[in-house]
Formats: structure tokens, C-alpha cells, sequence
């Protein structure tokens, strides 16, 4: 089954327990409910995860963090993970 | 590209490299203890009268959150017969830095094991070292089992989850893994295996109660069996040597992403290193504790180039990393060779070829209760209960 956890083209937003600590190589990232330790091994990836809250889409934030059309699919990839941890959660957006 | 992964080749070397923060931090509120375990690694038992003050501690939290210590491994001592100690947890939890406190279980009664249970944040671990009272008691003292029992039983009974039931794996309780195991799952806990190291009073009992090589090697393959459901802390990276690596970052982490704070604020590189050759400095100077992780030489020294000494030559180094500090320097063993439990049994070897003529370090640091002791009468008179009053008088005068 090939269904991903993280749709690009819609809005997300970080765990409500999550935390991101920003270091040389990218970033930890810890859940505070689940108690795991993540890490984002880039910092473009932290620059993502960071714009996801002001931006309309996924897609959009990794735009935003200058990724290359290239790239996308590896961030995309990323993104997925970090979903289907639910270190980062659909927003809802206001109709 | 994996741009989100477990830790894994370069990210290990960054790691090797130091952090801005450390990931994990072990904070000893206290050296006071109302037990006397024979393999203390921190020498506990009389409370240090420099011991960091309430304010003080509570500063130290401010810092960690500045830092984004995301969370704090508290120990001691006993941490909770400090009188403020669930005002600093509420404090912590309050400032979003999360503590796993480690408990002789004493202290766990119904009331505050709801009150743990009631805290975001707050994980608890029990220490037990058998499965049985027999085994456990020979270590913790007589009675510890069913005090940490109780407290498990308390902890379950609050609806607290997951409470780790951490375990030293000695050559004592090495025949008792599934039990444990039992216990654990009996209380709904989680089981956690971390490694007997010989620092502080575990320098005295180590000979005879670190596992033999043939009980390490079956630990390895239990663990393995077990994955992630069982916690060991990274304690036991120097078994990768057997083939495959445990879950964890598998590297020493002293100084690069652990370090420990003990009770009167001294900075050492990791929980099992209490001496001075392994001290940073202190969260009372200048700067305090942040200024000590990021610009201690020591710590700097530890994030540059290791050499892997005797061991370069062998080609598991890249998986066992040469072991734990630790154990090799309160063994007397060079830090730039083998663990002196490596798994290849070149560590035996050397222990075997030791001088025996000198003595191993010491810990800086030691809080042990003096045996009690009936005092006897310097003379029959003494007894007269103004007999050291008047010798002080003498004295005086």
C-alpha cells in the first residue's frame, strides 16, 4: 500500500507535545507525549518544519525554505515520516 | 537522501562532535540516602551541606529551558527525601523541561504516586536489582524489594503507566531477565537494563558482580530479542562488537551529549565519571551551567579526535567505539583501549596484566555513611554525661 501519511498539498502543523531544538546538523525533535527522540538531519528540513504553521500547504512551506523542485520528492519523504509519527498533524484551516 | 532518520553513520559523528545542548542530562539533587547500596556509583548516603539550594536548582531548570533540555534524568542519592523535591518537579514540569526521576520507592506512597500520575512530564524509575528479595537485598539492603514492590504496586494502583522498573544487571541477578520481565509487565512497567559500572562503591563490589563474559553474551542476544520494548539507556554500546548494535545512538556520549550535574553543582562528563580528571566545572561559576557545556576545555577535548589506541587495530572499532570511559579509567585500564568487559575478552587480558601494585582512581567524591558505630567510652567515667563538657572546658581554657 503506497497511501502517505502526509498530503502535500494541505496544511500541517507540529504535534501539540512536540518540540524542535535547532543544532548544527538540522534539529532534535522530541515528543513529549510519546517520549521519542527524532532528528531532522538538514537544516533546509528545519526551515520546513518551521514554516509549516504560517504556510497554506506542505508544499508551499518547502517552497518557502527554498528546496529545489528536485528535491521536493526527498522532503516529501520526510514529511511523511514525520506524519505518520505525528510529529507534525494536519491544520485545520479557518473556512 | 534521508533527511529524517534514526541516528546513524554521519549523524553519529556529529554527535562525536558536541551539541549546543545536551540531548539527555542526569541531575543528582542529592548524595543523602536512606539506603547504602554496595554499588552506589555516586557514593550516596550523608547529604553535602554545599548542596545547591532551592533557588539555585530552580535557576538551574531556567537554564535547561533556555537550552531546550528537553528533559532531565534526576538521581541521587535519594532524590525525593529532599524536602523541596516535588516543589522542583512542579517546577520543571511547569518550565517544559520533562524528569525521569529514579526512586529507591520509599517515598512512593498512595498519595504521591497519584500525584505523579496526576503530572505531565514525569516519568518514574524503581530500582530493583533482583527478582527475587534474596537477590535483591544482598545489593539494596535488607527489606529494599518489598519497599520497591510497594511502590510499583502504589504507582499501578494511581493508573500510572509505564513506570521503568530499572534493573543493574549483575552476575548475581543474570539468571532472572524473564522474570524481571514478568514483574514488570505484573505492574504494567517498563523494564530497563543498565550496566553495572565500577564508579563510586561499584569500584568495590565489581570483581564479583560484574557478569561473566558468557552472561554478557547472552544478555546481547536477549536484548536483541526484546528490541525497543526494553530500555537500556545506551548502557550497553560495547556489545555491538558481537555483530549487531542495540537500539540506541551506541556511542559514548560523556561530555558530547550527556554530562551529569551532581548535588553541590559540579559538572562531570557523564553520570559514572565522579572525579576530577572528568570535571568541567561548576553551574555556581560564571556563566553558569550553559557556559560549562559549551566552553569547558574538557568537554571540548572529549568532542575532538579520539584515539582508538590498542583498539584501531581491530575491526570492530567502529561498532563498540572502544567502550566506556568509565569503566576502563576506575579499572585502571588507558582510555584509549579496550572496555574492560569488550566483548572480544581483550579487556580480560589486560585486567589479568594489570600492576597490581597500583591502586585504580578513586572517586572524588565520597558520601558513604560511616559504618555505624556503637561509640565506646574513651574512659569508664566518660559516661558521666559531664565528662565531655568539662574536657571541652579544659580544652578551652
Amino acid at each position: 500500500m503506497s497511501t502517505s501519511a502526509c498530503d502535500l498539498d494541505r496544511p500541517y502543523r507540529l504535534g501539540p507535545q512536540v518540540s524542535v531544538r535547532p543544532e548544527p546538523f538540522g534539529a532534535l525533535v522530541y515528543d513529549f507525549d510519546s517520549r521519542r527522540l527524532s532528528f531532522l538531519k538538514s537544516r533546509t528540513l528545519l526551515d520546513v518544519v518551521r514554516g509549516l504553521e504560517t504556510s497554506e500547504s506542505a508544499r508551499e512551506a518547502c517552497r518557502a525554505a527554498g528546496v529545489p523542485a528536485v528535491e521536493v520528492p526527498a522532503y516529501a519523504a520526510a514529511l511523511d515520516r514525520l506524519a505518520a509519527t505525528r510529529l507534525i498533524v494536519p491544520r485545520e484551516v479557518a473556512a | 537522501m534521508s533527511a529524517l532518520a534514526p541516528a546513524a553513520g554521519r549523524l553519529v559523528e556529529q554527535f562525536e562532535r558536541g551539541l549546543d545542548a545536551p540531548i539527555c542530562l542526569t541531575w543528582e539533587l542529592t548524595y543523602a540516602c536512606n539506603l547504602a547500596c554496595v554499588h552506589c556509583l555516586s557514593s550516596s548516603g550523608r547529604r553535602d551541606p554545599r548542596e545547591l539550594s532551592t533557588a539555585e536548582c530552580k535557576a538551574v531548570i531556567d537554564e535547561l529551558e533556555r537550552m531546550q533540555v528537553f528533559y532531565v534524568n534526576v538521581g541521587g542519592g535519594e532524590p525525593t527525601v529532599r524536602r523541596d523535591f516535588w516543589e522542583l518537579l512542579d517546577y520543571a514540569v511547569a518550565h517544559r523541561v520533562g524528569v525521569k526521576f529514579s526512586t529507591n520507592g520509599s517515598r512512593i506512597t498512595p498519595v504521591t504516586a497519584r500525584r505523579i500520575a496526576a503530572t505531565d512530564y514525569v516519568d518514574v524509575q524503581v530500582s530493583l536489582d533482583g527478582a527475587t528479595a534474596t537477590v535483591n537485598d544482598a545489593v539494596r539492603g535488607p527489606g529494599s524489594y518489598e519497599t520497591a514492590l510497594t511502590a510499583l504496586r502504589h504507582l499501578a494502583d494511581a493508573g500510572m503507566r509505564d513506570v521503568k522498573l530499572s534493573v543493574v544487571f549483575t552476575r548475581a541477578n543474570a539468571g532472572q531477565l524473564d522474570a524481571f520481565k514478568t514483574l514488570a509487565d505484573a505492574y504494567g512497567a517498563q523494564l530497563r537494563l543498565t550496566r553495572l559500572r565500577p564508579s563510586g562503591r561499584g569500584a568495590d563490589v565489581w570483581d564479583e558482580l560484574h557478569p561473566t563474559a558468557e552472561q554478557q553474551r547472552m544478555l546481547h542476544g536477549w536484548l536483541l530479542e526484546h528490541g525497543e520494548r526494553v530500555l537500556t539507556g545506551d548502557s550497553f554500546f560495547h556489545l555491538a562488537a558481537y555483530g549487531e548494535a542495540l537500539p540506541g545512538l551506541n556511542l559514548c556520549g560523556a561530555g558530547r551529549v550527556v554530562c551529569l550535574i551532581d548535588p553541590v553543582g559540579d559538572v562531570y562528563a557523564c553520570p559514572f565519571a565522579i572525579h576530577d580528571q572528568f570535571l568541567a566545572g561548576n553551574v555556581r561559576g560564571a556563566g553558569g551551567f550553559r557556559a560549562v557545556w559549551r566552553d569547558s576545555p574538557l568537554f571540548a577535548q572529549l568532542r575532538g579526535p579520539q584515539s582508538g589506541g590498542a583498539c584501531s587495530a581491530c575491526g570492530h572499532f567502529d561498532s563498540c567505539r572502544g567502550g566506556c570511559m568509565a569503566a576502563k579509567f576506575f579499572t585502571g585500564l588507558p582510555l584509549d583501549g579496550p572496555d574492560p568487559e569488550c566483548a572480544l575478552g581483550h579487556g580480560e587480558t589486560l585486567l589479568a596484566a594489570r600492576d597490581l601494585t597500583v591502586t585504580p582512581p578513586k572517586p572524588s567524591a565520597d558520601h558513604s555513611r560511616r559504618r555505624p558505630r556503637r561509640r565506646r567510652p574513651d574512659r569508664a567515667c566518660d559516661e558521666d554525661p559531664i565528662a565531655a563538657f568539662l574536657r571541652d572546658e579544659a580544652a578551652a581554657r
